[in-house]
Formats: C-alpha cells, sequence, structure tokens
C-alpha cells in the first residue's frame, strides 16, 4: 500500500503505478504506446471521478486530511504574489502553527491569515500540528488590526486539528483569546474572507473563521467536534467516527445546504492534492470575485450584513 | 407545589418541572467535598453552599436567577424559544428524543433561562444556563435566547449579567452550535462599543465553546470560588501531554492566579458585589439597600463550631501556588508528543461534554481518555481539588460523587 494514497484511492494508485511504467517502457521502445496510454489515463480519470462522486462524509474527512493535500504555505506562493510574513503576538511569542503577513492578491494588497500543519514529521513539531496557542490568535488579531487600520481586506486559510490543549495553552487564556477574535472580527472595518482549505475544527478553526463570506474547498470538512471526538462520547468508541461524521454533516455541500457556509470551490479530480497549482487558482479566483463584492460596498454595510448573518445563524 | 412554583410570578409556566417533585426525597443530604451530613433545608437556605465547608454545589437556572434578582418585578423573557433538531440527527437515539427527555427532566425548553428584574433595584437581564439540560451545552436555542437577552439589554441600555454553566457547544447541532460561538461574541461585543456593561459569572463547569466565546467576554469575569472552567476538558490534556495536571488546574484560583478573571467572589455575596460594581459603572449612586446584610445570607456561626472536618477546603488556597511551579515545569514538554490524533479529539474538549445523557455530559466526555490519574491523586490527598476534578469529570469511574452532587440539586430544586 502506498502510504499517500488513503485505501479508497488505491485502486487509483495502482492504474497510477502502470501508466508510469507503461511510460517508463515506452520511452525506451519503439513501439508506440501513447494509444494505449491515453486509455489508461482515460481510465484512471474515469475511476477517479468515480470514487470521488460517491465519497461518504467520513471519506471526506480523511481527503480533507489526507498527507498529501496542500496547507497554507502551499497555497501562499500559488495564490498570492510577493508574501511578506509578519511575526508574533507583540505580547509573547510567535505561535507558529499560525502564519501571516502581507501579500498581493492580483495586485491587491491584502493580508493573509493561514493554519499550518506542516508537512514533515520536523515540520509538524514545529508547526505544532498546526494546533495553535493563545499567542497564534493574538497574533492573528493583531495582523487583523493592523489591516483595518490601513484598509488591507484580510483572507484567512482554515486547517487545524483544533487549538492545543494543553497547560500552557489554558494558563494563558486559550478561551479568551478566541472569543476576543470572534468578538473583534464581527466588527472589524475591513472585509474578511475566509477560506477552510482542510481541516477546520472546532473553536481553534473558528477563531480565525468569521467572515463576510465563509467558503470551503469542495473537499474540505468543518466541524463542531471531531467526528472521532463526538463517536467516543456518544457510541464510546472511535471507531464510529464515520457515523458520527454523516451525522454531524461536515461537508462543505452539507454545510452549504444549511446556510453556514457561503461557496463550496470545487476541487480538482481526485482532490486538491492532485492537482495544487489548479486549486489555487480556483482559489484566487474565487477570493479575488468575493473582495470585488465587498468592496463595492459601503464598510457599514458590510459591517451590517456581517452582524445580521451572525446573528441569523442557525435561525 | 414545589418552593418554586410559589416564588414564582403567576405568567411563569414551569411546564413539566412539577413532576419531578413525585421523586421522594431525602430530608438529608451529604456534601460531596466535606462529606458532612446536611439537613436539606439548611443547604437551600444557603444557596446551596455547603455551611460546613462552603463547598459550593450546583444549582438550577431558575434557583440561580431567584437567587440573584429581586424578589419583585421578575418576568421571565424569551420563554417560547424552543430547539430545533435541524440535522435530525441521530446516533443511538434520535436527537429529538434526547432533547424531549430533557425537557421533561428539566422542565426547560432548553438549556438556557432568561429573565428580567431587578437587582438592588437596578434593572437588569439575567441569564441562567441550566446544566441539568443536555449539560448545558449551547445549541441554536441558548444562542438566539443569549443573544435576544443581549440586544434587549442593548436596547434598554440595561446590565446583562449571565451565570454560564455549560459543557461546551452543543454536538448534535454540529455546526450550528458552533457559530453560536460567534453569534453570542458579536452581539456582546456590540454591547461593548455601546457601553452597556456585561458581566460574566463562571459557575462550575464552563468548558469548550461555551468558554471560548460569552463566558469570557464580560466587562467583569467573576467565577464563584472553585468552579472549573477552561477550553480543554482535564482528560483531554491528560492524554495529549501525556503528563498529570498540575492541582487546581482550571479552577477558579487558577483562573485568578492567570489573569482570565476579575476576581472570585462566594455565592452569597454575588448579589452585593454585581451591584455595588454596576451602580459604579453605569453611574448610580451607592445603593442604600446594599448597606443592609445580604439577603440570602444566613447565620453560619451556629454550624461552623460543629465543623468536622475542615481541612478539605484550606486545600484550594495552597492549590494555586502548586498550580504555577508544576506547570512551569511541564510546559515545555508538550509539542513533543503530540500526534494528530490527539490534536484532532483536542478540540472535542468542551464541544464533547455537550452531548447526551443529561448531566453527566461534560464529564461523560471530557473524560473519554479515562485517564489513570485518579489513584495518585487521591493518595496525595483525597480532599484535593484535582481528585475532585476526576471524580466527576470519570462519571463512569465513580458515579457516586457526581450523582450526588446531581441529586442533591435536583432535589434541592424540586
Amino acid at each position: 500500500m502506498n502510504p499517500n494514497y488513503l485505501d479508497f484511492e488505491q485502486p487509483i494508485a495502482e492504474l497510477e503505478v502502470k501508466i508510469e511504467e507503461l511510460r517508463h517502457v515506452g520511452s525506451g521502445a519503439e513501439l508506440n504506446l501513447s494509444s494505449e496510454l491515453d486509455e489508461l489515463k482515460a481510465k484512471s480519470s474515469k475511476l477517479t471521478e468515480k470514487i470521488f462522486s460517491n465519497l461518504s462524509p467520513w471519506d471526506v474527512v480523511r481527503v480533507a486530511r489526507h498527507p498529501l493535500r496542500p496547507y497554507t504555505l502551499d497555497y501562499l506562493p500559488l495564490v498570492f504574489d510577493d508574501f511578506d510574513e509578519l511575526h508574533g503576538d507583540r505580547h509573547f511569542g510567535d505561535d507558529k502553527a499560525i502564519v501571516g503577513g502581507i501579500a498581493r492578491l492580483n495586485g491587491e494588497s491584502v493580508m493573509v491569515i493561514g493554519q499550518e500543519k506542516g508537512r514533515s514529521v520536523k515540520d509538524k513539531v514545529y508547526r505544532n500540528f498546526g494546533m495553535p496557542k493563545p499567542e497564534g490568535y493574538r497574533k492573528a488579531l493583531r495582523l487583523m488590526e493592523t489591516a483595518e487600520r490601513f484598509g488591507l481586506p484580510v483572507i484567512t486559510l482554515i486547517d487545524t486539528p483544533g487549538a492545543y490543549p494543553g497547560i500552557d495553552s489554558e494558563e494563558r487564556g486559550i478561551s479568551e483569546s478566541i472569543a476576543t477574535n470572534l468578538a473583534v472580527m464581527s466588527r472589524l472595518r475591513t472585509p474578511i474572507v475566509s477560506v477552510v482549505i482542510g481541516e477546520g475544527s472546532s473553536g481553534g478553526a473558528l477563531g480565525i473563521g468569521v467572515a463576510d463570506h465563509l467558503a470551503m474547498l469542495q473537499y474540505a470538512t468543518y466541524f463542531v467536534i471531531s467526528p472521532e471526538g463526538c463517536a467516543n462520547i456518544i457510541w464510546k468508541s472511535s471507531e464510529f467516527a464515520s457515523d458520527a461524521a454523516a451525522a454531524m454533516g461536515v461537508t462543505s455541500d452539507k454545510l452549504k445546504e444549511l446556510g453556514i457556509v457561503d461557496a463550496s470551490i470545487p476541487e480538482p479530480l481526485g482532490g486538491a492534492h492532485r492537482d495544487a497549482p489548479l486549486m489555487a487558482d480556483r482559489i484566487r479566483e474565487h477570493v479575488a470575485g468575493e473582495l470585488d463584492k465587498l468592496k463595492a460596498m459601503s464598510t457599514d454595510d458590510m459591517l451590517e450584513a456581517r452582524y445580521a448573518r451572525l446573528l441569523a445563524y442557525g435561525n | 407545589m414545589s418552593w418554586i412554583d410559589k416564588i414564582l410570578p403567576s405568567g411563569i409556566s414551569k411546564a413539566e418541572g412539577s413532576k419531578r417533585a413525585t421523586v421522594p426525597e431525602g430530608v438529608w443530604t451529604k456534601c460531596i467535598k466535606c462529606e458532612a451530613v446536611l439537613y436539606r433545608p439548611d443547604l437551600e437556605r444557603n444557596a446551596n453552599v455547603c455551611p460546613k465547608c462552603e463547598h459550593h454545589m450546583r444549582v438550577g437556572a431558575r434557583k440561580r436567577l431567584d437567587l440573584f434578582l429581586d424578589k419583585e418585578g421578575r418576568e421571565e423573557v424569551f420563554a417560547n424559544i424552543e430547539p430545533v433538531d435541524r440535522l435530525r440527527f441521530r446516533d443511538k437515539k434520535k436527537y429529538s428524543a434526547r432533547l424531549a427527555a430533557a425537557q421533561k427532566s428539566t422542565g426547560e425548553r432548553d438549556a438556557l433561562v432568561a429573565m428580567r428584574g431587578t437587582l438592588h433595584t437596578l434593572p437588569v437581564i439575567a441569564v441562567a444556563f441550566e446544566f441539568g439540560f443536555h449539560g448545558g451545552s449551547m445549541g441554536q436555542a441558548v444562542g438566539e435566547k443569549f443573544s435576544q437577552a443581549a440586544q434587549l439589554a442593548l436596547k434598554e441600555r440595561i446590565p446583562l449579567v449571565c451565570f454560564a454553566a455549560s459543557g461546551g457547544a452543543r454536538m448534535q447541532e454540529a455546526l450550528i452550535s458552533l457559530m453560536q460561538m460567534a453569534k453570542t461574541s458579536a452581539v456582546i461585543e456590540r454591547m461593548h462599543t455601546e457601553s452597556v456593561p456585561y458581566v460574566s459569572v463562571l459557575t462550575d463547569p464552563i468548558y469548550g465553546g461555551v468558554s471560548a466565546s460569552l463566558a469570557l467576554l464580560g466587562d467583569l469575569n467573576i467565577a464563584e470560588p472553585d468552579a472549573r472552567a477552561g477550553f480543554a476538558g482535564p482528560n483531554i490534556i491528560e492524554q495529549t501531554i501525556r503528563q498529570k495536571l498540575p492541582k487546581g488546574f482550571q479552577r477558579s484560583e487558577f483562573l485568578l492566579e492567570h489573569g482570565a478573571i476579575d476576581m472570585i467572589v462566594p455565592r452569597l455575596e454575588l448579589r452585593d458585589t454585581i451591584a455595588r460594581i454596576l451602580a459604579k459603572l453605569t453611574g448610580v449612586p451607592a445603593l442604600a439597600s446594599l448597606e443592609a446584610p445580604p439577603e440570602l445570607a444566613v447565620d453560619l456561626t451556629a454550624v461552623a463550631e460543629e465543623s468536622p472536618e475542615g481541612d478539605g477546603d484550606s486545600d484550594s488556597d495552597s492549590d494555586s501556588e502548586d498550580t504555577a511551579v508544576q506547570t512551569e515545569a511541564s510546559a515545555d514538554e508538550e509539542s513533543a508528543v503530540v500526534d494528530a490524533e490527539g490534536g484532532d479529539d483536542s478540540d472535542a474538549d468542551g464541544e464533547e461534554s455537550s452531548a447526551l445523557n443529561s448531566d453527566d455530559d461534560t464529564n461523560d466526555e471530557l473524560s473519554d481518555s479515562s485517564a489513570s490519574s485518579e489513584p495518585e491523586s487521591s493518595e496525595d490527598d483525597p480532599d484535593s481539588n484535582i481528585s475532585e476534578a476526576e471524580d466527576s469529570v470519570d462519571a463512569e469511574n465513580d458515579p457516586d460523587s457526581e450523582t450526588d452532587e446531581e441529586s442533591s440539586d435536583k432535589k434541592s430544586d424540586a
């Protein structure tokens, strides 16, 4: 088994291996295998399409946590230009699980803030697996306030297994840091667009996710508690995570249907990890389009609409 | 007719709450902390604070508001807000069935009760969480009632006081619950910008989504003694960092020490303290009624002398010191041992608590790891804060401590 493929992706993996082999053989031989190759490629696409059109909510969660899934640091250079990272919360430290800075989106200045899980084992430890501590949320808040002062739109990329559950997190007020972000983001006088690019887990995700426009990538997931956690509590075993995922409705289409998420951005065939540049193009296009709409509104109207929407959640 | 029906204005229906009165009641109850045997009417007169060791036992939402507001001129508001099962959530049981059961057992429509009234004559809106209803978890109905209460406070420019006791966001309403955090925080922020006071009283326990939104956004954050409040449940943290938590972790004294709250105020002094501060905040001259002894106070001198096992409560003072030291030591090692899976569960924390089987949820959920810490901590000191936390948190391991408290609450409410 290829560890970079999920179990339901294995048939695709096998085909891909065949294609690779054939390509290898073909390049050395006189034979013209191109028609055979095309056929296999078509078969692979068809298979991928079939598998991905039929994903269960739990499968989607697993795609959202795919080991190859693009993270914030992968998207930054693909979606934006000219990114200058800004560090630190100015009080305690610089949380590596949240990356922020000023960049350009189609030439316009924007403040970008995203959670970063880290790719290699070393990275993951450095990034604390994408689990921010209070100083991460406070860094995000500081950057958002800077953006407000200079009239830059704020774009947040959400991808976290949750805020960090540790002693130091609690000592420094993780609850307060998230709560304050929710409060301030509700009235920040600049447009905010949030995109769930992978895993949006609970308050740790929402802590940078109060926005005028909330989008999810097609196979991203957003939940109030991880399906494993939910299963542990209700079913008394995390083996029921797939039931929990189905019961909670954790996918972009379901959340769009519920009116919580504004848009689901289609992913390339087989998921964002199969074509990160294409995914990045779609994110850029979508975010830029939404920012244009927001910029066309007066700030007061935009804030009233944001507030009204927050107050209407679930009603 | 129970006492609460007698004191409620006639317009307020207690729905099916009266059915509880059929449960036979003992006249005697036991303090879960000092184990003193208490005469129930005494305990009730003392606002469910143990007259011997001053342990603050839980009180239901209605009793809470009854204790807090002036007797005259109170009125329940937004009583008609009902929970909605928009996801048609079902696990082993339907959420709608769980809701119906919770409504029946508590007599409430959902986990928040809101009233308009006065506090030492100052007009206020007060809301209280009913922990007995799905662990006080916040779904749409709770978020909506809170936000309407806050909007009423804004409209009338009178203070809002919230008594939170909650396991977190309610799982069965999934992301709708999560968004109630954003909703309640937004309306509180509007109160802040319009200079309408918001007081958050933290009562045991508060975790997850409620902790990370409305409970810590007060102009004043006040905790009752020894209340537990935090983002992640203790067992989740222990599971993540693979270490024992320090004594008194996430207790009121810890919160005060770390700057999260303004003060710790005993239940019997909440009325006076909040009234005094609100009067100063809102430019009201000193209130004459505050000169008088607090209405709810009872004479504690009679029982104080008999107090047999006094050591239980003295711990809490020293705990905060221990905490500071031990946590320093443990802080560095955490990240190394986390794995992605640990992270997943992590966010679970409070929200998990939200869930199911009524009262014990929080504790259940917070305890998925069922960490083995209990024996150690009880060796140390059976009365210590942490061991009690574990006890009540591990409902399965030790149902007694929890049910004791719960049942005493229920009965005294009835």
